[in-house]
Formats: structure tokens, sequence, C-alpha cells
């Protein structure tokens, strides 16, 4: 090690500082890439003796390139430094093992997906095809149908519940629906759906397959979502701008509709949009609820619907003979529901952009 | 039109712990009064307790009378939403609403409320209010601008204009200057100095130069220890507290040996 020993006295010359400052050897920013290309070589030539598979090939450059460095740096940098370097590799690697899947996913989905990605799919439904051809125009407007009554539902019941829970609650009821709230936050998507069709077959008997009932099971896991984002972001609103309206003599009612909600405006547009993305692919509810039909049936207090995850359900376990159509059919409806989301949390954020306060300077 | 508020035998509570006990003080019309005293001795609970924004917190209650012009304000028939739209307030930092502009900031009493108001009638109330808040040269080509984008002391005088659009007869201002530097701290008090020939005005402030300044009456507030309630310890002209107190703990007070 190159530190200078504290202790001894030294002659200070006029550029040091007093008190010594630890000086340890630097190792030139290259150095962690040149070791880890030495273990990837190390690796291969490994790989000439024994054939290895690509995730054990990555394993051991990783685990041999962390080693090397950390044992050079210790040696040359000192153990502050040679520290600092092992967790960064440990970072970095844990970075690394999570994208694994979401990036294979996006591959393989977009892949497998993209070949039936073509205007037939979005403008025919599945009405008298067998085999080759098809598509999904009847689960795409079932699923925006459904999901917009759903939003339509759980929208003001969530964002009322929220300024109940911020500007009005206390107490024991607050805590009890704040409780109730956390509990339906956990509700499996299947229990929702089998609470919406026993809800539904009081009324109309056994066997029932509504849109309706789907968006009124899909609103059970939204509403908490909602109620929570909103909540937060309520939360968020200074009390200073509730006061400063009293003090104008704005009733409560007033200061919340015209003051507290513009305010809060940004982050709840975004909150209702995540809450949607969250629901917009649930598949058990709306199997047992909604069902699924060949033809395009854009009515959801008629029957059966079809909706995107259901869609993709479906022709993946009853593909037919032969099965490779359905089933292309199904890769292509999982992209599509992949795109929907990815669009509502873009939307989210610009919404947020767009809506926050400005400084204006 | 300025009023007298006659405040009697007032007890202050949040939830139990009663945090200002045994007010009784007039405050007169036309003038500046200063309430001085050390952090926490229950000052601005006094303040926010006139115009019924003390009892806007959860447990927070009053007992006791607070009379303006013969009327009891703490009334069981008075809603303190009408309270408040005779007696305005200013908080100790500035908080326009960030959503509107500044027009819109100085309109929002007369807005949020519903009044309806031709639109060149509420032209002329936004700009005489600029104006009596001396903010009117420096913001009348941009009043559409967010308000957020004020300085800090532009943005103070931007509440006071808010307050005094809804024409209140009272103006209560909640240490309004202390976080603002000397030259716009010096702004508020000119203002304070024009706006009383109009408006009651009383205000809260640590700062004791800024109360001899402004102030023709003043009381003075202390706490005798730690948990026990506040007192107003003193009132009377700022001449008289600032020259000649009566009491030691004032003296003590104002020569800086305590608090």
């Amino acid at each position: 090690m190159s530190q200078t020993t504290a202790g001894v006295p030294e002659t200070t010359t006029p550029t040091q500082v007093p008190g010594g400052l630890r000086t340890g050897g630097r190792l030139p920013r290259w150095t962690s890439w040149a070791v880890f290309a030495g273990a990837l070589a190390a690796v291969a030539l490994l790989d000439l003796a024994v054939a290895l598979n690509t995730a054990l090939y990555v394993l051991f450059t990783a685990v041999l390139g962390t080693v090397a460095l950390f044992g050079l740096s210790r040696a040359a940098e000192g153990r502050r430094t040679a520290l600092d370097r092992l967790v960064t590799c440990v970072v970095a690697s844990a970075f690394g093992l999570a994208m694994v899947p979401l990036v294979s996913l996006i591959y393989e989905v977009v892949s497998r997906g993209i070949a039936r990605l073509d205007g037939e799919f979005f403008t025919f439904s599945l009405v008298g095809v067998v085999g080759e051809g098809g598509g999904a125009y009847h689960a795409i407007f079932g699923t925006l149908i459904i999901t917009g009554l759903t939003a339509l539902i759980s929208v003001p019941i969530g964002l009322l519940t929220a300024i109940y829970l911020v500007e009005y609650g206390a107490g024991r009821l607050k805590r009890a629906i704040t409780f109730l709230v956390d509990v339906m936050t956990g509700i499996p998507s299947i229990v929702a759906g089998l609470f919406a069709y026993a809800l539904f077959s009081i009324f109309f008997g056994p066997g029932v397959r509504l849109g309706i009932a789907g968006s009124v099971a899909l609103s059970v896991l939204m509403v908490p979502v909602v109620v929570r984002s909103a909540e937060e972001v309520l939360k968020l609103v200074p009390n200073e701008l509730r006061e400063a309206a009293y003090a104008l003599g704005v009733p409560k009612w007033r200061t919340i509709v015209k003051v507290v909600l513009p305010t809060a405006v940004g982050g709840l547009g975004t909150g209702i949009t995540l809450a949607v993305a969250r629901v917009v692919g649930e598949t058990a509810p709306l199997l047992v609820t909604v069902g699924i039909t060949n033809a395009t049936n854009l009515n959801p207090f008629d029957g059966r619907m079809a909706t995107l995850p259901v869609y993709a359900f479906y022709q993946l376990t009853q593909p037919g003979v032969p099965p490779e159509f359905a089933i292309d059919r199904a890769w292509t409806a999982a992209l599509l529901l992949i795109v929907l989301v990815m669009v509502l949390n873009v939307v989210a954020r610009l919404i947020s952009r767009l809506f926050a306060p400005t400084t204006g300077r | 039109m300025a009023k007298r508020i006659d405040i009697s035998d007032l007890d202050i509570f949040y939830g139990d712990f009663r945090a200002v006990a045994d007010v009784t003080v007039s405050i007169e019309p036309r003038s500046v009064t200063a309430l001085i005293g050390p952090s926490g001795c229950g000052k601005s609970t006094f303040l926010r307790s006139i115009n019924r924004m003390h009892e806007v917190l959860p447990g927070a209650r009053v007992e006791g009378k607070v009379v303006m012009d013969g009327q009891d304000l703490y009334g069981a028939d008075v809603d303190p939403v009408d309270v408040r739209r005779q007696i305005g307030m200013v908080f100790q930092r500035p908080n326009p609403f960030p959503t509107m502009s500044i027009y819109d900031n100085v309109a929002a009493g007369i807005r949020l409320n519903a009044r309806r108001m031709a639109k060149t009638d509420l032209d002329g109330l936004v700009e005489r209010s600029l104006q009596a808040a001396n903010l009117w040269r420096e913001v009348r080509d941009r009043l559409n601008r967010p308000a957020s984008g004020l300085s800090g002391g532009q943005q103070q005088r931007l509440c006071i204009a808010r307050a005094i659009a809804v024409e209140p007869d009272v103006l209560l201002m909640d240490e309004p200057a202390s976080a603002l530097d000397p030259i716009s701290t010096l702004a508020i008090e000119d203002l304070m100095t024009e706006l009383k020939e109009r408006f009651t005005i009383v205000i809260v402030t640590h700062n004791m130069q800024q109360a001899a300044r402004v102030s023709e009456q003043t009381g003075f507030f202390n706490l005798s220890s730690a948990g026990q309630p506040g007192r107003l310890v003193e009132f009377d002209s700022t001449e008289k507290i600032f020259s000649n107190p009566e009491q030691k703990a004032t003296e003590d007070y104002i020569s800086g040996r305590f608090g």
C-alpha cells in the first residue's frame, strides 16, 4: 500500500496539505474493461476444453472478472477503492440479471408477433376463419370498450374516495377505509371475476356473460389502485394553498374543486392512466365474466364479447388444426397488449409533464 | 371599511392542550397592531383565531368572545366562511396558487366564490388591488404569466393584493416579511402604512424594529414555562411598550435579555 502512514512527522513542503491526505495509487480508467476482456478470453479458453452454454459463459466471465478486478484493485489501490469496485460490479451484474427476462420477453413477443401484425389483423374478426388469416378486430374493440367502461366506473369512485380520505376523513372510519383499500389492492384477479360473475348471476341467472360484468370485475381491481395513487397525489398539495383559499372566504368544497384538484391534476391523470394500464391486460376475470366470441359484439350489455387477453388465451389453448396460425394470432394479440400498455405509460408521462405547475421563469 | 375588534377571555385549544389563555384586548380600526413575543407563545395561534382559521386544524377549538362591530364571530349562527370574507389573511410564506396566472391569483377571491362580475369591473379590481399592493408597475405587462415566476417579495405582495381584492375589513398578517430580504421587507412595511388608511391591520412579527416602525399598538405574548399556555402579558401603545413598559418581562424581551 502506498499510503503515507499517519503519525510520522513529515517535512511539509508548501504544496502539501497539512495533516496529510492519503494518496493511494489509482488504476487507469480502462482497467475494469481490460480485466473483464481478459476474463472473457480466459473463459473462451476454458470453452475450448469443456463446451459451455451461454448462461455459464456469462456467469463465469462475470465472477472471474469481478474477483480479478477486486484482487488487482486491493493490491494497487487499497481496501476502500477495491470494495467500491467490488460493489460496482455486483450492482452492475444485478442490473444485467434483471434486464434478462425483460429484454428476452420483449424480443420473443416482437419477433413472433410481428408476422401477423397486418391490416387483416386490425380489420377482421374470427368469423368463419379456419386455419390461416383472421384477425382480432372484435377483441381490440372489446378490450377498448370494456376498459373504457371500467375507467368510467372506477375513476369517480376512486377519486371521490381519495378526496374523502385526504380532505374530510378522520378517525376510525378513515382508518377502516384505508385498511379495506389496502386489502382490496391484494385481491387476486380471479376472485374479482368470480365476485362479478356471482353478482350478475343473481340478476341474469347462471352462465351469464356480459361485457359490463367484466367491467365491474375489473373495477374491483382498479378502484383501490386509483384511490391509492390519488391519495398520494392529493397529500402532496401543500396545505398552505388550502389555507390561502380558506382565508379568502372560499368554502371547503370549492377549495377542493378549484384549488386542490387543479394543482394535482397532472398526478391524478398519471395515476389513472397507470391504473388503466394495470387492468387492461387482466385475463382471468374476463374469462369468467365476459367469455369469448368469434364474431364482433360491441354492445357490453348483450352477451359475450372478445377481449385481447382472453383472445390470446383461447388462440393458444384451443388453436384448432393446424395449430400454427392460431398460435401466431395469439402472439400478435400479446404484442398489441404490450404496445397498448406502453402507449398508456407514455400518455401518463405526457400528462404529468403537460400539467406540472410551471414556474414560468 | 375598517372595523374594531374586541376580544374577551379568549382561550385557544389544540385538542386538550390550552395554547393561549385569557386574552382580552381591543384592536383599533385604521391602525396597525403588532404582536410580538418568543416562538411558541401563541401569537400566530391567536392571530388565526381572529378569522376562525384556527379551527381548520383537526381538534382545534376556541372558547371566549371575538366581537367585531357588535357581532360575535364565534356565535352559533355565524358561518366561518363569512368571517373569513371580512377578515383577510396573509401568511408567513408566500402562497400564490401555482396553477393560476398573476391576474387569476388576484381575482381568485371573486372567481373561487363564483361571484359574477363584468370583465371590465374585474380588470379594474385587479389593477386597483395590485396598485394598492405596490405591484402593478412590476407585473402589468405580464398579468397572464404564472404567479410562481415572481420573486419571493413579489409573491408576498401578490398575496396581499389577493387578500385585499375581496375588500375585507380587517387584514391579518402572520410574519409577512420574515421570509423576505430587507428591500422587500421595506416594501411590505411601506405598504402596511398605506393600507392602514383603509383596513384594520394586525401583524405578528419576530422583528421588534418592524413592530416599532409600523405599529400604533403592540401586544407582548409570553409563556411562563414550557407546557403552560401563552398569555398576553402587556398591551399598550407601541411607544409606551418600547420606551417604558409596565412589565419586567416585556422590558427584558425588548432589550434582548431573554427569549
